[in-house]
């Protein structure tokens, strides 16, 4: 009833081109963002902001990286923390030694390190596919990081290892409240996420598609193969670097090596995978599910605590959740292996005949 | 020289070290296309039951038994639970299946068992040969030998499964082609549970020698990891391929830490494998011995 296009004719090529071709999907976009600019950062209190939503939103930037490379180009890559480490310390690195530098300005030299990176370690991706190019990747993953633990420069030869972001600011206005970050973080985002929907419209993103379904193929009908997966990795790093920068800089408040470990790239592909590949919205649900899930399972265990009137080793629940996680995601793979973004499209195909069944 | 022959005989066996773990990625994925990432999180599930089965009294023979049975029983399990749902998905869903696998058996295994490191003996001392030391000034663990030996077994047991017997025959068929494999009639779940238990003993042995070696511990997942640059090295459907790919990496390894490892700074053995295997690949996108990838449209 609610969700039906009768009646929606379109008379130009560009109504028929855009983004969301469907009124209500305008609609629902729009108060979406709407929430999000502006009830959230109002209503929400600091602990959501600062430990839930500001870190969902920098991974489904970084899931958006990955989906480009992964989900669109169909390299798969396991070094995505690598390239958030490249981000965040060369943001750092830009906030350090670059007088009056702007904080959009460190994100995007963080970012465009980043795609030089991925620009090095795509270059085997010439040669090497599939699960041989996952593993290669590894290699990317334990360098950089291996590089920045050894070379002073990186960390501004800090002894520690783990230095405090910079303060930001921007125009004067210093971005230092839980709520001020997240703003940040959501721009930023929101900006890229429109320019990565674009992206995959244009010819640029077809050619992704195409060498991502059959490279040869691609190749014969004139895709320049070199082009395109350089292209794709160099894309989907800058994404990451950004990604990293603003997980440094808005969500941790530290810059550290420890954060960007193997762990976090199993993680993000995580994300990819059950949110959806090649899809945008799916990055987000991805996200959002994978940030949220061990959350809810720490409040269920807390509640099951306080049900049975016992205390539960730490031992006892953290392997448990482990265990639960891991069922869980194969469960998901089981039942929807195209991810949640599919489910979303499935529920939109009821919801336009619903109430009648055809 | 002595020196230097020390470093490559010592890298070479740990190579074979490595090989033992890569030898289960190469079963699994040649029989049925799945990339095991569950592998290295398999070796600590072995050593972790045998070591505690120990440590609770048992005799070594009787716990072996039981932990071989268990892996067996394990790895049916999960070809049962999770792969058998997943038939026809791309290879990338079964990875993070195996992904998903491997936080599964890491939190069971520690629930079983607890979390603390547990050392392990098997009666073979982690000692250098002496009349070798004595003689040439060359330290070479005896235990490594030892370890070397049963990595040769292994890979004789398995050879004389895959190419005499009617079961190996079979595997062999699955390897080449589902499809046609099905259609002669050769019942192709009940491979991929014999392959997926075949996987669990082998994981059960090298997390013996490699719990002997470091002891029984979280850390021993992260031998997977280890194993992963041996694997693209030999390729992912060779158990040749397994073998020399981890002597390769073992000895390359173990001479550039000394060698090279002053002039950058050491710690390089955390990506040094995967350089030396990636320009492998350069030169053989499809590892040493894998199958060559023949693209048509």
């Amino acid at each position: 009833m609610l969700y039906r296009e009768a009646g929606q004719f379109k008379s130009t090529y560009a109504q028929d081109q855009q983004i969301f071709p469907i009124l209500q999907d305008r609609i629902g976009m729009a108060v979406l963002l709407v929430i999000a600019f502006v009830a959230v950062p109002l209503f929400g209190d600091q602990y959501w902001l600062s430990a839930i939503l500001t870190p969902f939103l920098v991974l489904a930037l970084a899931t958006l990286g990955l989906n480009i490379l992964t989900g669109y180009a169909g390299q798969l890559s396991l070094g995505t923390a690598a390239f958030m480490a490249v981000g965040a310390f060369m943001a750092y690195n830009a906030m350090l030694r670059i007088p009056h530098m702007p904080i959009l300005g460190a994100f995007a030299i963080g970012g465009l390190c980043a795609a030089a990176v991925g620009l090095v370690f795509g270059l085997p991706s010439l040669r090497i596919k599939g699960l041989y190019l996952a593993v290669a990747t590894l290699a990317c993953q334990f360098f950089v990081l291996w590089a920045i633990n050894r070379i002073g420069w990186f960390s501004n030869h800090s002894s520690s290892g783990v230095i405090t972001a910079q303060r930001m600011e921007i125009l004067g206005y210093p971005i230092d409240t839980p709520a001020a970050k997240y703003l940040l973080t959501l721009s930023v985002v929101a900006v890229m996420a429109l320019a990565a929907k674009n992206l995959m419209r244009s010819e640029t993103g077809h050619a992704f598609m195409a060498v991502r379904d059959m490279d040869v193929a691609a190749s014969v009908i004139g895709i320049p193969m070199m082009k395109t997966k350089l292209l794709a990795f160099a894309i989907s790093s800058f994404y990451c670097g950004v990604a990293g920068a603003m997980y440094a800089f808005c969500y941790l408040g530290t810059v550290e090596p420890e954060a960007f470990v193997l762990d976090l790239s199993f993680r993000v592909l995580f994300m990819m995978i059950i949110g959806g590949a090649g899809s945008i919205l799916g990055s987000f649900l991805g996200a959002g599910f994978i940030t949220l899930f061990p959350i809810f399972l720490n409040l269920a265990s807390k509640s099951l605590e306080n049900a049975l009137g016992i205390e539960l080793s730490h031992a006892l629940v953290s392997n448990t959740e482990a265990v639960i996680f891991g069922a869980l995601i194969i469960f998901f793979l089981i039942v929807e292996p195209y991810g949640l973004a599919r489910l979303w499209q499935i529920g939109k195909e009821k919801l336009r005949l619903w109430p009648f069944p055809h | 020289m002595n020196f230097f022959i020390e470093v490559f005989v010592g890298g070479l066996l740990a190579g074979v070290m490595y090989s033992l773990v890569a030898l289960g990625f190469v079963i699994i994925f040649k029989a049925s296309g799945v990339f095991n990432f569950a592998q290295g999180s398999l070796v600590f599930f072995a050593a972790l039951t045998f070591v505690s089965l120990l440590e609770r009294g048992w005799n070594i023979w009787l716990a072996l038994a039981v932990t071989l049975v268990a892996m067996v029983v394990l790895g049916m399990l999960i070809e049962r639970t999770v792969l058998r749902p997943l038939v026809n998905q791309p290879p990338i869903t079964l990875l993070m299946a195996t992904i998903g696998l491997t936080f599964v058996l890491e939190g069971v295994s520690q629930l079983m068992w607890g979390s603390q490191p547990h050392g392990l003996e098997l009666g073979i001392p982690d000692v250098p040969i002496e009349w070798l030391s004595d003689k040439w000034n060359i330290n070479v663990s005896q235990f490594d030998l030892f370890a070397a030996f049963v990595a040769g077994v292994l890979v004789a047991v398995l050879a004389v499964l895959t190419q005499k017997t009617r079961i190996g025959r079979a595997l062999r068929a699955v390897a080449d082609d589902h499809q046609a494999a099905l259609a002669v009639g050769i019942p192709l779940q009940h491979i991929w549970a014999i392959v997926w238990a075949v996987a669990g003993f082998v994981a059960l042995v090298a997390g013996l020698m490699w719990g002997v070696r470091n002891g029984v511990q979280y850390a021993l997942t992260f031998t997977a990891l280890k194993a992963l640059p041996v694997l693209i090295l030999g390729g992912f459907e060779s158990i040749a391929g397994a073998i020399v790919g981890g002597l390769i990496i073992g000895a390359s390894e173990k001479l550039a830490e000394v060698y090279l490892g002053p002039y950058v700074g050491g710690g390089i053995e955390s990506w040094f494998a995967y350089v030396v295997a990636l320009l492998f690949l350069l030169v053989r996108p499809e590892g040493l011995f894998g199958e060559k990838i023949i693209d048509r449209v």
